[in-house]
């Protein structure tokens, strides 16, 4: 691993695909050229569920813009969209829709769970018999934003941290190298 | 009319309603078997004239199960509640008051959901929250150590 | 060669299919789920289907103080929450027979009506983005921040106020408030006329919302349609007049009834309750008397044996508080008359036979917020 002695610089002069600790300079190259185009525009699903979907609604209003990361479009069907927002409570009656939207979305996608609520259960965790506490015992959560609910301001920096995440996936070294 | 007025009438009408004193509107306590005329009473009398139900809600007590219905005149601008019981908690059938007041369909469908009291000559009785699997989660034995955390 | 056979007719025969609308849905306002019967495009039956959010507040409240109640209240009807929250504050209060200061009282009135006012702005922007125009969206959000600043600085939340207790209110309000008050009111009277331009006056709008969806002033008696959605039928219940609370029995309003029932009736009366909650704001922001914000109540409240109901008008109707309570801390049973609920359903009746966009423009006229009707 990594250029030891030499004589292996010699065989191999300019290291293009071999993979090296730190990674070659093509694919990290293709990769920041990928995560930069996928964070930057991830559009939404419109799924919400109790009063964060109001504050989710302040955030891609023209206050506090949603638009200028990338995240305006929101579409009403998972089918064309990369990310759900779950903003407000999950109970046991609602868990396979989501599940099954979940499905629906093609990959990469992502899922920020917005809210006490869909973090933990939030003000439903002791002695409500039909909320399910927290939604990552449906789906993989992402990002999780607390707060009840939380401030546009806090969703916008969920973004932030969620772009963050994206860029620093690593897609192309795994598969093309050794 | 005034309550004392109200209470008068009721009372008169039906010797065996209990009528109790004292509370924030008049309450009247009916049979569950006389129930259905009483209501039908209320409504079709035109001094009472009680068309606008306001609120039906059901309420678990350890021999039976109450179910209590708000009602008010939008006429005479008169407010009374009426109560009626259960025989007991393991027979927990009553009348339906939908063919009087459509609004009560659906607050006694919450109620078969919630409680277990089911309806009869309701058009089409089926749990509105819930489903099949659950019990009746407001009467006060239902204990679920799965979905709920206790505090 | 054959003869080709021309064979006309006016009758297209379909057959009848189910049609899923929800639970995640962009115009249903919430996760419900309507299963619609269509046969082409017209309606033939809509049964909704709730509970998908339902939380077992009911039930919570049996384990809760007094309290604590009112923090679940918020979380019911997100868009009336101050309203929600009085409702419990004053049945709690006329149960204990406790007399709350003339502060307090107007503050909870002007509260009341900033936050009918933010709620029927939202109520404007959603349901003009399910019929299609998305600037309405923009415009009423904008101006619904104003009113959120206006709560943050008092209240330090925008959207689950939680600001009344029992016995007042949590804290005084902000000096600058108002001078907030008065300077978005004074602004918001000129935005006014800019919303009826955009929609009210579209002739295409009027199309969509004229004579669709008409509900008689008996249904509405019968089937418990309450708020703006009630009125517009000819149906007097504004709580607000027949049995006020807090600072109404001090100012003058009309109360606003319609005669047709139709979608535009109900718009329309939305519109004008929101010249109508200006006016009330006006009569009330000069004159808040001086006091205190909140009477000394016991440390654990426990409320006579007894049943308590109060009712309040929220921006969808009358929500009522029922609490049954046998002397302890916690109340037996408590049970919430949620006006979404018995609005809701009326859409089967209203709406067989229209068309499958004269469905959605009845539900946005509706002003449905699921979570209320679940609880």
């Amino acid at each position: 691993m990594g250029i030891t002695s030499k004589k292996e610089f010699e065989k191999n002069d300019f290291p293009v695909l071999d993979s090296y600790e730190g990674g070659s300079i093509i694919l990290t190259q293709l990769d920041a050229l990928v995560n930069w185009a996928r964070s930057n525009s991830v559009w939404p699903l419109t799924f919400g569920t109790r009063c964060c979907a109001i504050e989710f609604m302040a955030v891609g209003a023209s206050r506090h813009d949603m638009a200028r990361f990338g995240y305006e479009v929101a579409r009403a069907t998972p089918r064309q969209a990369d990310m759900i927002i779950i903003s407000g409570s999950i109970n046991y009656k609602m868990a396979p829709v989501l599940k099954r939207l979940y499905d629906q979305i093609a990959d990469p996608k992502y899922v920020i769970a917005m809210g006490a609520c869909a973090v933990s259960g939030g003000p439903f965790y002791y002695n409500s018999y039909s909320i399910v506490k927290g939604a990552d015992h449906v789906i993989p959560v992402d990002v999780y934003v607390p707060g009840c609910p939380p401030r546009p301001e806090a969703l916008l920096y969920a973004f932030l941290q969620l772009q963050k995440k994206i860029k620093s996936e690593k897609n192309f070294k795994k598969q093309l190298t050794k | 009319m005034t309550n004392e007025q109200l209470i008068e009438k009721l009372s008169a009408a039906n010797p065996d309603a209990v009528v109790k004193q004292g509370s924030q509107y008049p309450e009247i306590t009916v049979a569950h078997d006389k129930m259905h005329a009483f209501m039908q009473n209320l409504k079709s009398d035109a001094s009472l004239a009680f068309d606008y139900l306001v609120c039906e809600s059901g309420v678990d007590y350890p021999a039976f199960i109450q179910v209590v219905y708000h009602l008010e005149s939008t006429t005479h601008q008169h407010f009374i509640v009426v109560k009626t019981t259960t025989e007991n908690r393991e027979i927990a059938v009553l009348d339906t008051v939908s063919d009087i007041w459509p609004t009560a369909e659906f607050h006694e469908d919450e109620i078969f959901d919630l409680l277990g009291i089911t309806f009869t000559n309701h058009p089409h009785l089926r749990r509105l929250f819930l489903d099949e699997t659950w019990g009746f989660p407001l009467r006060k034995d239902f204990h679920d150590d799965i979905h709920v955390v206790e505090r | 060669m054959a003869e080709i056979k021309i064979i006309t007719t006016d009758e297209i025969k379909t057959d009848e299919y189910l049609v899923n609308m929800g639970p995640q849905h962009p115009s249903t306002h919430g996760v419900l789920r309507l299963l619609v019967k269509l046969e082409g495009e017209i309606v033939h039956n809509v049964e909704p289907h709730v509970g998908y959010i339902h939380s077992g507040i009911e039930k919570m409240t049996e384990a809760l103080s007094y309290p604590q109640i009112i923090h679940l209240t918020d979380r019911m009807d997100y868009l009336s929450a101050h309203m929600n929250n009085e409702a419990v504050c004053l049945c709690i209060e006329n149960a204990l027979q406790v007399e709350v200061p003339e502060r307090v009282k107007y503050i909870r009135t002007i509260f009341d009506e900033l936050q009918r006012l933010a709620s029927h702005q939202l109520w404007w922007c959603a349901s003009g983005m399910d019929l299609g125009a998305l600037t309405a969206f923009f415009y009423g959000l904008r101006d619904r921040e104003d009113i959120l600043d206006i709560f943050e600085e008092t209240c330090g939340a925008r959207l689950t106020l939680n600001y009344s207790v029992p016995g007042g209110v949590m804290f005084d309000i902000h000096p600058n408030f108002q001078t907030k008050v008065k300077a978005f009111i004074k602004k918001f009277r000129k935005i006014l006329p800019e919303y009826d331009k955009l929609l009210t006056g579209n002739i295409i709008f009027q199309n969509r919302t004229k004579g669709v969806g008409v509900l008689s002033k008996e249904d509405a008696i019968a089937y418990g349609v309450t708020g703006p959605t009630g009125r517009a039928s000819g149906f007097s219940c504004d709580v607000r007049k027949h049995h006020p609370y807090s600072a109404y029995p001090y100012i003058k309003f009309d109360e606003k009834l319609g005669t047709d029932g139709d979608s535009f009736m109900r718009w329309k009366l939305r519109m004008d309750e929101m010249w109508e909650s200006l006016n009330i704001i006006e009569q009330l922001i000069d004159n808040i008397p001086e006091g205190d914000i909140a009477v000394k109540m016991k440390g654990v409240i426990k409320l006579p044996e007894g049943e308590f109901y109060q009712r309040v008008e929220t921006a969808r109707g009358e929500f009522g508080v029922y609490i049954v309570s046998d002397g302890k801390k916690n109340p037996y049973r408590v049970k919430f008359r949620s006006p979404g609920f018995s609005n809701l359903f009326t859409i089967n009746h209203i709406a067989k036979n229209w068309k499958i966009a004269d469905l959605v423009a009845i539900m946005a006229t509706f002003d449905l917020v699921i979570p209320d009707i679940d609880r």
